[in-house]
């Protein structure tokens, strides 16, 4: 069988991106600040000359390019994903030196805001991952996350419990998602129709009390108190590392526990065995005698509780008061994160941070006053995302039975 | 018309009607909650029960009454603009809904589900608004052109998805939720580039269309209903000769009939992926154009509205029949238009519209679920969204 050659091209295209950034990159330098205060030990900040960044990662885009074509053309072979990730690492960071010229990329404050921006979409990514793996399609993350925003929001303001606000939340999300399966498993309705009418309802929903309840008396309704950082030690003192990933809130802690046990559950254990074989052919679990409806129902329900639990993030994690519509369609991208990291947990959870790290890549450029439009960062993900389903970097496949109904015969 | 009075009489009909009543009820039931005079009087309920009923009728009644008067006939007005005005506003109202919304119905007919509106809408209302503003031409080829430029701009949108679809198999659904996003980010940027903001404004907005270039305000300048409500109706009637009464439309069915079968019987699929995305992504430009040459007069960010989702619950309401989404859509837009005098006189929030309508789409959706509700006996002709 001939190989695609769709890949050597997408990479072709991109390299010209390359090049022409490479070609108009300004002289100067960027300097790259990575350490903060709280690090054992100090590293340096250095200076990049962006001509020569911009010409080494071009070059590297180049050998890229080359690979790929290698693999394809004279092997015959699929364009391994290492060449792949060369290729993105060398674009990426040309952009970046880019960006930044003549100015200071303060590297950990970058990162630090974009697994902000990540947690609830990791969740949410989650939610979908445990979803379509067993057949249901869930365009309901945004839904799942504004519920869970909002129950978080107002149970932790009525009874001043953090971690009331967080079972809150999980109900929340979980209760949406029950909606979702019941209508998509029992009433054997479209699941994409059930998914974008309950992100309806539940905007709805949310608005409608935040205006006529909440808004009434904000102190009582709507003042939860919020999750302190918690700084682990030795690990939260790594350079880098360390402020990123182990100075955060409990539910980040949670978030990083989540996403190994949706991993191990969904391939190493029975249970992930049935729900994907549920997910893959219905008919053939049922005939082995997998109970189909009792496996969708606790996978769809499950990870609408994760999604709420993400949602609480937007509330007790970060701003504390609930807002109207403030999920702002995280879910969408989080829908995106799911399938850009293929229906895998921990690939989807990585895409995720890509995702926040294009989302808050705006706010670094405008700290710097930069003259790069926010709308085309905020629009990665989304172009990302069509990218990878018109299988232009390899091909992606969902479950088999993702989104149609079983019906018992 | 024999086809709506036939559709309305059969059971189907029934249960849209029973599942718009139920979606009523819940919104009844919100309303009443949120109520500040139902929560006093509920407190001493069991000494005084006539107050919290009277109470609760109150706000229940006041609420549908107000709904009533801002989306039919404001029977409290003084003068007769103002009597009328209402149902003018809802039609204004219904007229992009019902556009974008026969363009889902091709889409949904044709087994694609074109979740696209609000990019299509999108750019339906950049092409046609850029032609109305920087174009100068004589009225009788400039507002054609207009039209013309926002139709073109929405299909060419949504053929890219069926092409998409077409030469990489890449799933509808997501590319065009991923597209909506991407349009609203590409207007909120050329927004604030020369290329449409309006000179020296800081604000995202553009410069008001030319008037040689709007729709016909039929009606006089006080009503914002245009001669869009015309181009609907044409819309409609085209949308049923194209699905009922053409080649093209019976290639479109065979098509969401079973994509094999038709592909057997030699029917180019890829093609009519692009045809089918196109017309439909036309049908959504449409109501890009009847927003920014009529109601809106000027590019802004808020262009679409939510008319991309009522689009797509207005498709299943109507069934994706051209004439059920005609009665869906002014439905709809009676809502909307009510929405907005029962958010001024009666603290009731506009939200509740949201609600309302998700819940017509769930209960629609799941016949079992209006005939558990109202005890109606099972009915074998049967048709699921």
């Amino acid at each position: 069988m001939k190989q695609s050659k769709r890949t050597p091209i997408a990479v072709f295209i991109l390299t010209l991106v390359g090049l022409w950034l490479f070609v108009s990159a300004p002289s100067g330098v960027t300097e790259i600040k990575i350490s903060t205060d709280t690090d054992i030990f100090a590293l340096p900040n250095f200076n990049l000359d962006i001509a020569f960044v911009s010409g080494l990662a071009f070059a590297a885009q180049v050998v890229a390019f080359l690979g790929s074509v290698y693999f394809v053309v004279i092997r015959n072979h699929k364009t391994p994903r290492w060449v792949v990730i060369l290729f993105a690492v060398a674009l990426v960071f040309e952009i970046l030196v880019g960006l930044f010229a003549g100015k200071t990329m303060t590297f950990t404050s970058l990162l630090q805001g974009s697994l902000a921006l990540a947690v609830p979409l990791i969740f949410g990514s989650l939610a979908g991952v445990l979803s379509e793996r067993v057949g249901v399609v869930n365009i309901a993350i945004e839904g799942q996350l504004l519920a869970g925003a909002f129950v978080s929001a107002l149970v932790a303001s009525l009874s001043d419990n953090l971690f009331a606000g967080l079972l809150g939340a999980i109900i929340a999300g979980a209760l949406v998602a029950w909606v979702l399966a019941v209508f998509a498993i029992k009433y054997v309705v479209d699941q994409i129709i059930v998914g974008v009418v309950l992100n309806v309802l539940v905007v709805g929903l949310t608005n409608f009390i935040f205006s006529t309840l909440m808004v009434s008396n904000l102190p009582f309704f709507n003042q939860p108190p919020r999750f302190d950082k918690i700084l682990i030690p030795l690990l939260g003192q790594i350079p880098v590392l360390g402020p990123v990933l182990f100075n955060q809130t409990l539910i980040v802690y949670l978030m990083y526990v989540v996403v190994a046990a949706v991993y191990i559950a969904l391939f190493k254990t029975r249970w992930g065995l049935r729900v994907r074989a549920v997910g893959e052919y219905p008919k053939a679990a049922d005939t082995v005698g997998i109970n189909v409806f009792r496996t969708r129902y606790v996978s769809v329900i499950i990870g609408g509780a994760l999604a709420g639990l993400g949602g609480s993030f937007f509330t007790l994690g970060q701003v504390g008061a609930f807002g109207k519509e403030m999920t702002n369609g995280a879910g969408y991208i989080a829908l995106a994160a799911l399938i850009f990291g293929r229906w895998n947990p921990i690939y989807a959870a990585f895409a995720a941070l890509l995702f926040g790290f294009a989302e808050n890549l705006q706010y670094g450029l405008a700290i710097i006053g930069s003259s790069v439009p926010s709308e085309f960062l905020l629009m990665l993900p989304y172009a990302l995302t069509v990218v990878a389903v018109a299988g232009l970097v390899g091909k992606v496949t969902g479950p088999a039975a993702s989104g149609k109904a079983y019906i018992k015969s | 018309m024999k086809r709506v009075l036939k559709e309305f009489t059969t059971g189907n009909a029934l249960l849209s009607v029973l599942a718009v009543l139920a979606s009523f009820i819940v919104g009844g039931i919100l309303i009443a909650i949120s109520s500040p005079e139902v929560q006093t009087t509920v407190t001493y309920i069991g000494a005084r029960p006539a107050d919290f009923f009277q109470a609760l009728w109150n706000s229940v009644f006041g609420a549908y009454d107000a709904m009533f008067r801002g989306a039919v006939f404001n029977y409290k007005a003084h003068d007769g603009v103002q009597m009328i005005k209402p149902i003018t506003e809802t039609l204004a109202y219904a007229t992009p809904i019902t556009m974008a919304g026969l363009g889902l119905a091709v889409a949904f007919r044709s087994g694609l589900f074109n979740i696209g509106g609000t990019g299509q809408i999108i750019f339906g209302a950049m092409f046609a608004g850029w032609v109305a503003i920087y174009v100068d031409l004589p009225f009788y080829l400039h507002f054609p052109m207009a039209v013309l430029a926002g139709v073109i701009g929405g299909g060419l949108f949504g053929a890219l998805v069926g092409f998409l679809k077409a030469t990489t198999g890449a799933n509808e659904v997501i590319v065009t939720i991923m597209f909506n996003y991407i349009a609203v980010l590409l207007l909120s940027y050329l927004l604030k580039t020369p290329v449409l903001q309006a000179p020296g404004s800081i604000n995202p907005v553009s410069l008001p269309v030319h008037d040689s270039a709007k729709y016909w305000f039929f009606m006089g300048d006080q009503f914002r209903v245009h001669g869009g409500l015309i181009a609907m109706l044409i819309a409609v009637v085209f949308t049923w000769w194209l699905l009922n009464r053409s080649t093209l439309g019976f290639r479109f069915r065979a098509l969401g009939h079973n994509p094999n079968a038709a592909k057997v019987a030699g029917i180019n699929i890829g093609l009519t992926y692009v045809l089918v995305m196109g017309i439909s992504g036309a049908l959504a430009g449409l109501a890009g154009t009847s927003q920014v040459l009529g109601t809106e007069k000027f590019l802004t960010l808020g262009v679409a509205a939510s008319f991309g989702f009522d689009a797509i619950t207005v498709a299943l309401l109507g069934r994706s029949n051209p004439w059920g989404v005609l009665v869906a859509g002014i439905l709809f837009g009676g809502l909307r238009a009510g929405a907005v005098t029962m958010q001024a006189n009666q603290n009731v929030p506009i939200d509740i519209v949201l609600v309302v309508q998700s819940m017509i789409v769930l209960f629609i959706a799941a016949p079992p679920l209006v005939r558990a509700i109202f005890r109606l006996k099972e009915s074998k002709r049967e048709v699921t969204a």
